[in-house]
């Protein structure tokens, strides 16, 4: 009885008596919603485009933001290290495409995911060989990223955001919509979808299958980056964040594996449950539940819509 | 190489096409005397023992509709596989506008004005009667990556021209009502009309077409044959086709080429290779 009122009943009783706690809860769950978002963002373009699951998508985030940091540590201006940054991006993608997909097209699903394992790896390897293995601090005044914080008076109590919140909150969405109207509207957006769908008939009417490629992995690497920048500005920059990028899984789940809106819409439920699951039934099992929650959030869902809240139905004329 | 051909059409010059069907036909010039816009010499295509076409030689001729016919399994839709580069013949080579190229890939035979259709309609499931067309675009809009991002002055003015062009071939395929349909929900007929319409945007001067009509009804054949023929006239393109129908293929094409197990058996206008003994015996079998 006791633990039934734990969990249905005093929850939703603290969230009526203290209004300001919950704001601030949905807005941190928003804010990292929005970045889980992202991150899935960059999984989706490549899943749509070439059907690949792109297990290095998470430390891409993190080679992308050392590779920033890296470059203005060598004394290269902020400015120029985000070039340069984006000019690595594309020289990956490149890369990528030459040495794994090219080789490798037509094999199974299967052998393409294992072959983004083995980039993976490179990739720390890489990363740690160039730039060393220790955390380091983001450049964030450097990029003239807001800092600080702002309080707000609500409920009797107060809300506290932070500057930096708001600019990933805003960034990211840009970043999102820019990608929609481009999927949706555009010639190579199109050329895009339509490779996602049959890889015959798009070679039949002239779009090449390698520079499609190229693009996806260049626009999910500058999704990497800016999810890589914003992330390592509320931590650091280590190792450590490909973690979080293991998070966009019960994203994707729960979106869908092909649909950009399911990732915005995704990443906000999971952004936004887990902290409220961390912050109002966390205690009733002593706290750190944000590590899994996302994961229950998802198979809770999963029992309801098996293809995810936007993928798409399989529509087949037998 | 085709000079029985050659000789018995000029013998018997443009006495054939007057009112066949609905369609107004025009009297057309002999097609055996034009020009070459694309040869086919000595073609051989193997998949490790399996020999899919041997020594295969012919030509396609500019404004003409050349019918590829043969039993099951005689190597015709490899043979349009060779001929929009999808795959490399093992010998022989493949001159097309004068140009002969060693290994063309699919997206160059594009470019250089060769669209196609598939026996098994491949379009792009997802998306609309519209977007399916407006890939066929693709090659003729040049806007970069910039201003399609920003979706703004050179883009937009290109994305606009190209719709009118769409808006065209659709009125032309009269299907202006399922413009915005998915096309995975279109009945088959429908799919086959929406992929000719995405090879006509490309605007080819080589338009093959593997099976255009397979498991239409006949009315929706009739449609067909008759968009082909206005395809072949009005726009004068020249055709490539593979089609079982032999009532289609007669009435339709100007020239037919016959394969069986990959070997060509005969080569000619639709009344010589109906007579042809082994065309007779290809398709009826001979008693043992």
């Amino acid at each position: 009885m006791d633990l039934l009122s734990q969990i249905f009943v005093e929850p939703f009783a603290l969230m009526v008596e203290m209004p300001d706690l919950l704001v601030q809860t949905l807005w941190e769950g928003f804010v990292s919603g929005v970045l889980y978002a992202l991150i899935a963002l960059g999984f989706v373009l490549i899943f749509k485009a070439s059907g690949v699951f792109n297990f290095a998508q998470g430390i891409m985030v993190v080679f992308a933001a050392l590779t920033l940091v890296g470059f203005y540590a060598m004394g290269v201006p902020a400015i120029g290290a985000l070039v340069l940054a984006v000019a690595v991006m594309f020289a990956l993608a490149w890369t990528v495409e030459r040495v794994v997909l090219r080789p490798l097209v037509n094999q199974p699903d299967i052998i393409l995911f294992m072959a983004t394992f083995g980039l993976t790896y490179f990739l720390i390897g890489f990363g740690e060989l160039v730039f060393g293995g220790e955390p380091k601090q983001m450049i964030t005044d450097e990029l003239m990223l807001p800092t600080g914080a702002s309080d707000f008076e609500f409920g009797g109590g107060y809300v506290r955001i932070q500057h930096l919140d708001i600019a990933a909150a805003v960034i990211a969405s840009i970043m999102i919509a820019t990608l929609g109207v481009f999927f949706s509207k555009t010639r190579i957006g199109r050329a895009l979808r339509a490779v996602a769908d049959s890889h015959k008939a798009a070679l039949s009417v002239g779009i090449s299958l390698n520079q499609i490629w190229v693009i996806v992995w260049f626009a999910a690497g500058i999704v990497a980056l800016v999810t890589g920048i914003m992330w390592g500005a509320r931590s650091d920059v280590s190792f450590a964040l490909q973690i979080i990028a293991l998070k966009a899984l019960p994203v994707l789940i729960l979106g869908g594996f092909t649909s950009i809106p399911g990732a915005i819409v995704g990443g906000l439920i999971i952004g936004i449950g887990e902290k409220l699951g961390e912050f109002y039934w966390g205690p009733i099992i002593g706290g750190g539940i944000e590590s899994w929650f996302a994961y229950v959030i998802a198979l809770i869902f999963l029992l309801f819509r098996p293809q995810g809240l936007f993928g798409e139905k399989i529509i087949e004329r037998v | 190489m085709n000079a029985n051909t050659t000789v018995e059409r000029v013998a018997a010059p443009q006495a054939a096409p007057v009112a066949q069907g609905g369609a107004a036909v025009v009297a057309r010039p002999d097609a055996a005397a034009r020009e070459v816009l694309l040869a086919v010499e000595n073609v051989s295509l193997g998949f490790g023992g399996v020999k899919a076409l041997t020594d295969v030689s012919f030509d396609i001729r500019k404004g003409e509709i050349r019918a590829i016919i043969g039993p099951n399994g005689a190597g015709k839709t490899s043979m349009l596989n060779c001929i929009n580069g999808f795959y490399h013949p093992t010998e022989g080579r493949i001159t097309f506008k004068g140009e002969t190229r060693q290994k063309m890939r699919p997206h160059e035979a594009a470019a250089g004005g060769i669209a196609r259709t598939f026996q098994n309609v491949a379009l792009f499931k997802g998306m609309s009667t519209l977007d399916n067309i407006m890939t066929g675009r693709s090659l003729k809009m040049r806007a970069n990556l910039f201003w399609q991002l920003v979706r703004f002055g050179p883009a937009t003015r290109e994305e606009v021209e190209h719709r009118r062009k769409v808006e065209d071939i659709i009125d032309f395929l009269q299907i202006p009502h399922i413009r915005k349909t998915p096309v995975g929900k279109l009945p088959y007929g429908l799919q086959k009309r929406v992929e000719l319409g995405r090879a006509l945007a490309m605007e080819p001067e080589l338009l093959l077409l593997d099976e255009p009509m397979a498991g239409m009804n006949l009315e929706e054949k009739e449609d067909m044959s008759r968009f082909i023929l206005d395809v072949n006239q009005e726009f004068g393109t020249t055709i490539a086709l593979i089609e079982h129908d032999t009532g289609v293929v007669m009435d339709l094409s100007d020239r037919v080429v016959v394969l069986e197990y990959g070997r060509k058996i005969a080569d000619g206008t639709p009344d010589e290779v109906k007579a042809n003994q082994a065309v007779i015996d290809a398709y009826l079998g001979v008693p043992h």
